[in-house]
């Protein structure tokens, strides 16, 4: 009898909650959060596919440096996340590892990792969000490719960074595994360009801080930043991304981005 | 004979040799061709705990040297590529591990569903980490390390098929190379010596048989899939005691190989569900003197960020598992018939990519253990440093084990990367 009730209860407030979820709409908040964030997103479509070298500085509080160089190649994809083949070539006793990933929106990526001792392909788990990304301030998810659907928005308003008027939207990741509660990202009115984003750790505090700078326009429409900044406001490490060679709509197709070109990728 | 092998051999290589040349000059137009060179010098320091069984083993220090390079040309926007892959080891004690090999040798051209490897190469084929059950194409180069993961460069021409529904690859396979074993003055072997020079074949081809492979391979959703079937020479040689009578010379029978044919189906499958990766995988191979099955199965499972910090843990777990059940020492059969295997994998996701790997290994059978640990760290941008420590112990005489019990050692290597 007790447990009937108890059970009763638990579906009502269950059913409550999806009801609420459904039926109340977003404060105007929330979606102007969102506004912003799905007009960022289709600014940016139509890529179809791009190369990129990237060079990552990592220093440590002492002010030691170590490299990372790497070589990117990315898939647009409609109506799903992007593919990209990631190329190691520094650190030395990594050369040849590469790196295959299918993202997608809402479930979990499909991953490859492709060891160059062993020739061997492995499946990996792509629940790793938050780890390192190679010894770095960057975590995996903040390389990934930005998809509406990973958070839940809300607009916090206009601030000036550099002499531009940005918009302040604060993002919460729908993901259990992201290593964040939330992030803050300010946007330029004028292009959509992300110039800054804060992190905010699981427990709330301040973690990271990215800046972005040396945007570039390319192909008349799709802007890049050269220079992206991670500052570790936590362990006063940071990680530095310099892009360069950056070309699009390079002719890349979906046979780039399987077994067999992860295992010969240079 | 010797001397019909070899020309045998001479004239896979030249027909191999003008085949690449007449597709090389098809496709090296006025292209740019891009070149690149790295590699690695690797010095190694093995320290035995114990005195070695036989006299004639080393006693306790083994020092070597190794160096790999990596030539890589390509051009045609890396559709056609050539690498060479030279490899030589020096070992201050066993000649045997005194050895050179051609790691690949190949030519790779890429189209956009089909994909020609041609040349000397290596190929792995598999899902679990403990046993290597399915990868059957490369010879294992024994003399190199305990786990049996380095390979001799195999001659192959190699069609991979991009489809919808997989990738298939075929496989044709000249120019078989005979397995490395320790030689007398080296430790981790049993205690009768492998004679390099005593070795027969069921084909009468011998080292010139063609063998084949096929192998079919798919991701669908959160699954990995890999069939393959391969008809050839066994890569496992049967060893036996030699029959002849002990010598002056030879005062200790050696043991001799004779590489069968085989016929071998595999399968390797592995789920990647959330934090958990389930493996498997199984192989029925039938030789003239036996047929069997074997299996190898177990998980891995990850725990991000443990301790509230960045380092990820990985425990892992496989079981062993042969149709031929426990042999005698010396009768065919397998050592991983029902074993089982644990291990913890901590990658502390720092600067100098740090990790730790512990593994147990134990027979479910009668009493026999193995332990490992590998440690390894980057220092500075070029040199990666590892340490690892082997500790074996059986107490059933039949197990390889048993014979292997007083070669508990622990190995520092250096390698500088360029």
């Amino acid at each position: 009898m007790l447990t009937k009730k108890l059970l009763l209860s638990v579906f009502t407030t269950l059913s409550l909650a999806l009801i609420s979820n459904v039926s109340f709409a977003l404060s105007a908040e929330e979606q102007k959060g969102l506004d912003i964030s799905m007009e960022a997103k289709k600014r940016d479509l139509g890529w179809q596919d791009s190369t990129a070298d990237m060079l990552m500085l990592l220093r440590n509080k002492q002010g030691q440096e170590s490299i990372r160089e790497i070589k990117m190649k990315s898939l647009e994809v409609d109506n799903d996340g992007d593919k990209s083949l990631t190329i190691f070539n520094k650190p030395r006793d990594v050369k040849g590892t590469a790196f295959l990933s299918f993202s997608h929106p809402v479930d979990a990526d499909d991953q490859w990792l492709f060891l160059p001792a062993l020739k061997r392909v492995k499946r990996i788990s792509s629940r790793n969000k938050s780890g390192p990304f190679m010894g770095s301030e960057f975590a995996f998810e903040d390389l990934s490719s930005f998809e509406v659907e990973k958070y839940s928005y809300k607009y916090l308003g206009v601030e000036e960074i550099n002499g531009l008027t940005n918009f302040k939207v604060e993002q919460y990741p729908v993901d259990e595994n992201s290593g964040y509660t939330r992030r803050i990202v300010w946007l330029d009115t004028l292009e959509y360009r992300v110039h800054k984003i804060d992190f905010y750790d699981r427990k709330n505090s301040l973690l990271k801080t990215l800046t972005f700078s040396d945007y570039k326009q390319y192909i008349a429409k799709h802007w890049r930043a050269d220079k992206q900044e991670m500052i570790n406001h936590q362990n006063g490490k940071s990680t530095e991304l310099k892009w360069s060679n950056y070309d699009f709509k390079t002719g890349l197709s979906d046979s780039d981005f399987n077994r067999n070109s992860l295992k010969r990728a240079r | 004979m010797q001397f019909s092998l070899h020309t045998k051999l001479n004239r896979s290589v030249k027909v191999m040799a003008v085949c690449t040349s007449m597709l090389l000059s098809n496709s090296l137009q006025a292209d740019e061709v891009e070149f690149e060179v790295s590699g690695n010098i690797a010095l190694e320091q093995r320290y035995f705990l114990k005195e070695a069984l036989d006299a004639e083993q080393l006693s306790h220090s083994q020092t070597s040297l190794s160096i790999e390079a990596g030539f890589y040309w390509q051009w045609n926007d890396g559709n056609d590529s050539v690498i060479f892959t030279p490899f030589y080891r020096i070992d201050s004690q066993d000649d045997q591990r005194s050895h050179g090999d051609i790691r690949e040798l190949a030519y790779i051209h890429a189209s956009d569903d089909w994909e020609l490897r041609l040349g000397i190469r290596k190929e792995f084929w598999g899902v679990t980490e403990f046993q290597h059950l399915v990868d059957v194409i490369n010879q294992t180069d024994g003399v190199e390390d305990f786990d049996g993961e380095d390979k001799l460069g195999q001659q192959m021409v190699n069609l991979s098929l991009v489809n919808d529904w997989g990738i298939v690859d075929v496989f044709l396979l000249p120019g078989f190379r005979e397995r490395t074993y320790a030689g007398e003055e080296g430790r981790l072997r049993g205690p009768l010596v492998v004679d390099e020079k005593n070795v027969s074949y069921e084909s009468s081809a011998g080292q010139q048989h063609l063998d084949v492979a096929l192998r079919w391979a798919h991701s669908v959703g959160d699954y990995d899939l890999g069939v393959y079937w391969f008809h050839g020479t066994n890569r496992e040689a049967y060893l036996s005691p030699s029959p002849q009578a002990p010598t002056l010379q030879a005062p200790t029978p050696k043991l001799v190989q004779y590489y069968a044919q085989m016929d071998q189906l595999g399968v390797d499958v592995q789920a990647t569900l959330g934090d958990w990766l389930w493996k498997f995988e199984s192989i029925y191979r039938s030789t003239g003197l036996e047929d069997f099955w074997a299996t190898q199965a177990g998980f891995e499972y990850s725990f991000i960020g443990v301790f509230e910090s960045n380092l990820d843990l990985g425990l892992l777990m496989e079981h062993s598992w042969d149709s031929r059940g426990e042999v005698d020492l010396g009768a065919q059969g397998s050592l991983m018939q029902n074993d089982l295997f644990l291990g913890a994998r901590l990658a502390f996701n720092d600067m100098q990519s740090s990790e730790l790997l512990m593994g147990i290994g134990s027979d479910l059978d009668h009493n026999a253990f193995s332990f490992l640990v590998e440690a390894s760290r980057r220092f500075g941008d070029d040199f990666i440093v590892n340490l690892d420590v082997r500790l074996l112990q059986s107490n059933e005489k039949n197990d390889l084990l048993y014979s292997l019990s007083n070669d508990d050692h622990a190995q520092l290597s250096a390698s500088w990367y360029f």
